[in-house]
Formats: structure tokens, sequence, C-alpha cells
């Protein structure tokens, strides 16, 4: 239902949808993340749950960047991913949505995917210069401390160039 | 309170204070610099990030059982509804539930740790705001509730309870005689709390109007729980979207009206009242349903009994094939939610059909709350900030995972 109304306001928005156990999915271009979620908050999608990524280092694009929408009123919940690539950029969803502050700054820490209009955008959870961003999934599971080993040391150097 | 205009007019004139890393009032690793005018806060920055153990990216190399222990260390206050809700979210990618028995028990631990949740809240909120006695009558009850924990789990705070398909064990006899004391005497505690709180004209004073929120406001920053709750939204998953048939047990969702940390607290109390309430409902139904299977009877999900696997072939295969191999996951996403202490937690998963979750995320209730921090305290003093601190429940564990 709420896919029709969606369709009928942005023509060719979704790209795609399923739905998984009862959870359902639109894919959308990310460019169009912004009116998609004006639209979403109109029809009663006001509490943004959550953002946060998956990282699938053989696809291209790389990144799922995932939204999940609950209406308060329906209690229905709407998941939204978009797809971007390494460098590539998000727009962000601060101006409609505040808790998208932290949310987006946390994708960008762990993930390097950068939100443009972002007011703030930092690293959140780990310190300022960090190398790399943990949660790719080339990122190695001891940290790639360069105290640790030779292959953390040899990742950090590279990581260093993806975080200005 | 709020600042007079010569306050407000001197510039030029700040101080930074820090408050953490390790500070009595942050209730765990986190950092918030304050800039001040007097004792006027004009400005809050959360740091945040000195509890991140990488709890999602060790999940990734986990397998789905393995990662329970993990949730644990979340919101460690009340850890049995972390795993009550990993687990829910692991057999809602399974497409499978738990046994009638198992979800009786899941729903009694969850209410036990949301009581023991709220203890520590509005406890320790007392404390930041110089009530010292109602903390220690609420402790005392906490004491038997970890009590109770670790007759159930064998362990006070990481219990590590719920098994996919089911629960670790049966809860041991000795557990409902004790369950019946505390179910006596924690609504005699919360009377004697309210006594000392809800009429106290210093409480009432420091926490009347501080943090207050709209309900708009509260659903912008993303509130959930009592926060959201305080400030007049009716939202509780228990209610709207209900899992492990909390459908079936009769309770009320109280509502507050400013949204302030008077209400949250009032919220909260009656939130435990709430909760005995379905405790006492639980251990009628534990005793109608009499003994029954804890764990689904299906070995490709969960370890058969250790006589099967001693005695029978099959058995030892299953288990052999469950502890190597893990469990047959079938490829999909999903984002299941339940109804913690502190708002809604989330985790979503991710399966490309291995043994661990490609993807594990958590969605902690008191992240977007925290994220919240800089504008419900700033014009404030900074006592006030402290109190809001308390109300927001912000646990370290499961801010920064």
């Amino acid at each position: 239902m709420i896919l029709e109304r969606i369709e009928e306001r942005l023509p060719g928005a979704i790209l795609e949808h399923h739905a998984f156990r009862g959870d359902d999915t639109l894919l959308v271009a990310p460019e169009r993340i912004p009116q998609v979620a004006e639209a979403l908050f109109e029809e009663g999608f006001q509490l943004l749950v959550d953002v946060t990524a998956v990282d699938w280092p053989e696809r291209d694009p790389r990144f799922d960047v995932v939204y999940h929408f609950l209406n308060l009123a329906s209690q229905a919940r709407l998941r939204v991913k978009t797809r971007v690539n390494e460098g590539e950029t998000v727009p962000t969803l601060t101006g409609r949505y505040r808790n998208a502050d932290w949310a987006e700054r946390e994708v960008f820490d762990l993930f390097g995917i950068p939100f443009e209009g972002h007011p703030n955008l930092e690293r959140l959870l780990m310190w300022k210069d960090f190398p790399g961003h943990p949660l790719r999934k080339d990122f190695p599971l001891d940290g790639g401390d360069v105290f640790c080993n030779d292959v953390g040391a040899s990742y950090a150097g590279d990581a260093r160039t993806l975080n200005p | 309170m709020t600042a007079t205009p010569t306050q407000l007019e001197r510039d030029g004139d700040r101080m930074i204070v820090n408050l953490g890393p390790s500070h009595p009032a942050t209730h765990g690793t986190l950092r918030l610099v304050l800039e001040l005018e007097g004792e006027v806060v004009r400005k809050a920055t959360p740091e945040i990030g000195y509890l991140h153990r990488g709890v999602e990216k060790l999940g990734e190399h986990l397998s789905y059982h393995q990662f329970i222990p993990l949730t644990d260390r979340l919101n460690y206050c009340s850890s049995l509804m972390n795993n009550v809700g990993y687990t829910l979210a692991v057999e809602k990618l399974l497409g499978i539930q738990d046994p009638a028995r198992s979800q009786v028990i899941r729903v009694l631990v969850s209410e036990l740790a949301r009581i023991g949740d709220h203890i520590i809240c509005v406890g320790i909120n007392a404390v930041d705001l110089g009530a010292y006695t109602a903390f220690l009558y609420l402790f005392k009850e906490r004491e038997t509730l970890y009590d109770l924990f670790e007759m159930a789990a064998g362990q006070r705070l990481h219990t590590s309870f719920t098994r996919i398909g089911g629960l670790m064990r049966d809860l041991p006899d000795t557990f409902l005689p004790l369950l019946e004391q505390f179910l006596e005497s924690m609504p005699r505690t919360l009377d004697e709390m309210e006594k000392l709180l809800t009429r106290n004209p210093i409480w009432y004073d420091r926490t009347r109007g501080v943090g207050k929120i709209t309900p708009e406001d509260a659903i912008n920053w993303g509130y959930t729980g009592p926060c959201l709750r305080a400030a007049g939204v009716p939202q509780d998953l228990r209610k709207a979207q209900p899992y492990l048939g909390y459908e079936t047990y009769d309770f009320d969702i109280p509502v507050g009206t400013s949204g302030d940390v008077y209400d949250r607290y009032l919220v909260r109390a009656e939130e435990m009242r709430q909760s005995l309430r379905i405790v006492r409902q639980c251990v009628d139904r534990l005793k109608e349903l009499g003994p029954g299977p804890i764990l689904i009877e299906d070995y490709k999900v969960a370890l058969p009994p250790k006589e099967k696997v001693y005695t029978r072939m099959e058995s030892l295969i299953h288990h052999f094939k469950l502890v190597m191999h893990g469990i047959d996951m079938p490829v999909g996403e999903v984002y299941s939610a339940t109804e913690a202490a502190n708002g809604e937690l989330g985790y979503y998963l991710v399966s490309d059909g291995g043994k661990s979750p490609y993807r594990i995320h958590v969605r902690p209730p008191c992240f977007p709350i925290f994220n919240s921090f800089d504008e419900q305290v700033r014009g404030g003093l900074i006592a006030d900030a402290l109190a809001v601190m308390g109300a927001m429940n912000v646990i370290a564990g499961e801010l920064d995972r």
C-alpha cells in the first residue's frame, strides 16, 4: 500500500522491493533518499529507528546504506536501502530526522561512507586519527593495530589515505 | 531554572568543564564537554566511544550462538532482555518459535530485568540529586533480583540465559519460592520509594521542568521507551507489536505529559508495578503449564540433550554438525525489535547462509536519546545536566557497543 503511494508520488524512485519474514524493503537510488524520506515522513513514518550499512566488497556498488523507519500510528515498519560505491556520498537526513546526526556519523566512522550536507561529519565511536573503517570486510578482526602485526601495519598505511 | 540576562550577555567568559570519561555521575565511561557560563550550560558535547568493543565486528566472526554472551555486555543492567531480544531476532530469521513454557519464562525474566534496570535508573538518578535513601531501599531488592538471575542462569550479570529456540535450562525448584518473596516485598519497597521521592519538595523542584520535551521533538529525535512515554506518546512494543504472547497479559502503559525528568521517574515507577503484575501472571501460567520442553526439538537448530548424544548415533551427528558447521541459515535480512527497559532494542541481521551472520547490527535504545543531550541541557544549570543524564539512562555498554 505504502509502496503504491510512494510510487505514485515519486515515479521511478523505487528500484526494487521485496519482503522477507514480514520485513518490507525498498531499494532507492542514493540521490532520491531525501525525497523518499520526505514522502515517508508525510505518510506517517516519522520515527527514524536506525541508520546502518552493510559492506559487500565483491559487489558493485559496494555498500548498502540501510534505514529503518517506524510508523507510530499504524505500527508499520519499512526498510529503505540504497547502494553506493567507495567514495560516493549519500545525502543526509539530518534536516528531517534529527537523530540521523549520530547515526550517520556512526556509519561514516565505521564504514567510511560520507553523508553530504551533514552539519558535523566526524568520527563518533573511534578516535579522530584512527586508521581505516573497522566494519569494512577487509578490515582485520584484530583491529589492524600497527604495533601488533605486519598485516595491520600495511592495512593501516593504506587506510590513512581513505580518511583524509 | 533559567539564567538571568546578565549572565546571558556575558560573552567570552566561558569555562570548559570535562565531565568524564570516568566520573561518578556518568555511569560508565562516557565523556561530556560542557561549555559553561557561570553555572549555565551553553553547549554540551557528548564524546562517546570509550566503551566501544567492536561487538558488531566480532559478531561477524562468531556463530549465531556464540553471539549470545556478547549481548549480555550491551545493556549490562538488564542483560536478560538483550538475550531475549537477540534470540528472537535469530528465530525470526529462521522462522521458528520457541515452546510455550520457554515463552512464559522469557517474559518472566524480561520483566524482572526491566524492574532491575528501572531500579538502577531511578536509584542512581536520585543519588545524583542527593537522595541516598531511596537508592538503598531499591538496591536491597535488586540483590534479590540478582539472586533470582543467578538461580536461573548461574550468573548474576552476564546471564546468557536464552538459546536459539528456547532457553539454556528450566527454572530450578528454588526459583519460584524466592520469587514469591520478591513479589511480596517489592511493592512495599516501591511504596517506600514513592513516599521518599514522589512528593518530596526537593526532588520535585530538582526534576520538574528539567529536560522537558514535546512529543513531536521526542519522535523526531528517535526517542523510544520510558523517555518517549513520559513525553506523552503511548508507544510500547509489548502492546503495539506484541511478541512472546505479550498480547495475552494484562498490563497498562503509563504515559507522562511533559517529558521532563519527573515524568520519566513517574513512568518508570509505574512500569515497575506493571512489570510486577506481568510477573505474577507468569507465575500463575507456569504453574498451569506444568513441566514441559524449554527448547525446541529441532536438532538442526538446538543441541540435542546430552543423554541422546551419548547413546544415539543420529543425535551425535546432529551435535557435531551443529557445533562444527552451525545452523543452516536462510539467506536474507531481518530487523527484530523488542521493548527493552530503555526503549526499542533492535537487532538487524543479514545472513548469507553461512555459519556466522554476514552483518549484525544492534540498535541501542539510548543512542538516539543521548544524541539529543545538548538540546536537552542547553540553557540549564550544570546540576540539571546530571539530572537529565540520569533520567536518560545512558548505558555506555549498549551506547558504544
